[in-house]
């Protein structure tokens, strides 16, 4: 039997896939079997240790998988991304019985769980969030609204944020309790294909052995683990896209003639590629950083991931906007690639703070180590 | 393990990651010293300068807000 790497797996899943990319950002879903498809290769849990299910890929073969997969289908990797959230999340704060539970079930694909922090009023500032979790009995009651909830539509579990007694504290949420209700969100600019969904919740029972670490850990703790590990990851699938996009501008520049001359004789042209692939390979090299930091256990990878995160999303976004640029109407035909990642791009550089926050993240950062106090930030 | 030698090296990190000098009692949570990233990057740094895993059972306040605090956890953690 031939055992392939994680990336080599990466690889041939997203080329198995690439045609179908496009249908499934114009339907607004991924096919059903998706997440079983890729759990079956172990690639829903990649970095998970063995004995949870994963492959003990290191940060460098994940980031690899996502860039593959981010270069076919950015809901496929936001299917890895929310995945590898939740289960990175239950992997350091949950408990044994929490992690035996859901970290098998998540790697294979055969649950998908959904991370639900957004609320309307608290996005960027998560800390204003007024979702409730009263203590009833022996366990809790949960009641908020949560929004732009990915896989959202599907997930069979939630991680979900709120307040415990005032402090931020997480629970896992099982979908089918009574009380829980999905509102699908389609059409949204990009990742149109992640199922997203808001969500409310009306006094929702939970039990005790739902809570993720003690109340006061949720937001500092939990959601920043999996946050930490959803930057990560994001990157690495802009770099994909910023790859996809490079890849497809090249080509199209050498082979479409107007005037009389390849696009490629146009100085102006050259320099957009030229612009296109230095930020592309700055990207992929901060994405390595930020992987060889992870692995090294440095305490710097938290904000070398954000830096990663932020150069990468911007990366994709240019890139994926000088394709669609080169490209002319192609760019803007509904099947265009660069046109969907034109899309989705813009998305990440919202998501998983956005690229204003990350730029005051990594400088908050620099100011702190030279004593200048930034509390009250993120 | 020395619980001084653990404190001071706690110490040096915790100076080199807030840009100034901490009293080994001092809540540099309390003193708004840090961010958001911080508590994440403080369990990194003991989790890799001293080789243990820190738990959702050692999440206790108490065990990470001042220098002698935290050298006290990471030596109870290593002698177990
Ligand atoms: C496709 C998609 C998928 C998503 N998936 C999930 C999910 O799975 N789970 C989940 O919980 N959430 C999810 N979200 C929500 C996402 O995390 C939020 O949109 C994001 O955190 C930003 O919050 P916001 O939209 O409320 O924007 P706001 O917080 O209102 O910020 C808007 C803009 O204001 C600026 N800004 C805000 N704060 C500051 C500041 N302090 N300094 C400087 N500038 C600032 C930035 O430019 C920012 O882009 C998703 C969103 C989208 C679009």
């Amino acid at each position: 039997m031939r055992v392939l790497s994680v990336e080599a797996l990466g690889a041939d899943f997203a080329a198995a896939v690439r045609e179908e990319a496009t249908g499934w950002d114009r339907r607004g879903a991924l096919p059903a079997e998706m997440a079983r498809a890729l759990g079956a290769n172990g690639l829903l849990g990649a970095d998970l240790p063995r004995a949870h299910g994963g492959l003990d890929a290191g940060a460098a073969a994940l980031g690899e998988l996502c860039a593959h997969l981010g270069g076919v289908c950015s809901a496929l990797r936001g299917l890895v991304t929310v995945q590898g959230m939740v289960s990175a999340a239950l992997l350091r704060w949950g408990t044994p019985a929490q992690r035996d539970r859901w970290l098998p079930a998540l790697a294979r694909g055969t649950r998908i769980a959904g991370f639900a922090v957004t609320e309307e009023g608290a996005g960027t500032d998560l800390a204003v969030a007024t979702t409730t979790i009263s203590r009833a009995g022996t366990g809790f009651e949960l009641t908020g609204r949560k929004r732009w909830v990915t896989f959202g539509q599907v997930a069979d579990v939630f991680l979900v944020s709120g307040l415990v007694d005032g402090e931020h504290t997480t629970v896992l949420v099982e979908a089918d309790r009574p009380g829980v209700w999905r509102e699908p969100v389609t059409g949204q600019l990009g990742m149109r294909a992640a199922q997203l969904a808001h969500l409310r919740f009306d006094a929702v029972s939970v039990p005790a052995e739902n809570l993720v670490a003690p109340p006061g850990f949720g937001l500092s703790h939990v959601v920043a683990t999996a946050l930490d590990h959803g930057r990560f990851t994001v990157g690495w699938g802009c770099v994909g896209m910023a790859e996809a996009c490079l890849r497809e501008a090249t080509g199209h520049v050498v082979n479409r003639r107007q005037g009389g001359v390849s696009l490629a004789e146009h100085q102006v042209v050259r320099g957009l590629l030229g612009r296109a692939a230095v930020d592309t390979a700055a990207a992929r090299e901060l994405c390595r950083r930020a992987a060889r930091l992870r692995a090294a256990g440095d305490p710097e990878a938290v904000v070398g991931t954000v830096a990663a995160k932020y150069a990468a999303a911007r990366a994709a976004a240019e890139v994926a906007g000088s394709a669609v640029q080169v490209l002319g109407a192609a760019g803007c035909a509904p099947e265009s690639r660069p046109g969907r990642f034109f899309r989705d791009a813009k998305v990440m550089e919202i998501i998983e703070g956005s690229a204003q926050v990350c730029e005051l993240t990594v400088a908050e950062d620099l100011l702190r180590r030279h004593g200048y106090s930034t509390a009250g930030a993120r | 393990m020395e619980v001084t030698a653990v404190a001071r090296e706690i110490r040096e990190f915790v100076t080199r990651s807030l840009g100034t000098t901490v009293g080994d009692d001092e809540d540099y949570f309390e003193l708004g010293l840090v961010n958001s990233l911080f508590a994440i990057e403080l369990i990194a740094f003991v989790e890799r300068g001293y080789a243990f895993t820190v738990e959702v059972d050692d999440l206790d306040r108490d065990n990470f807000r001042t220098v002698s605090r935290l050298a006290a956890f990471v030596v109870a953690k290593c002698a177990c």
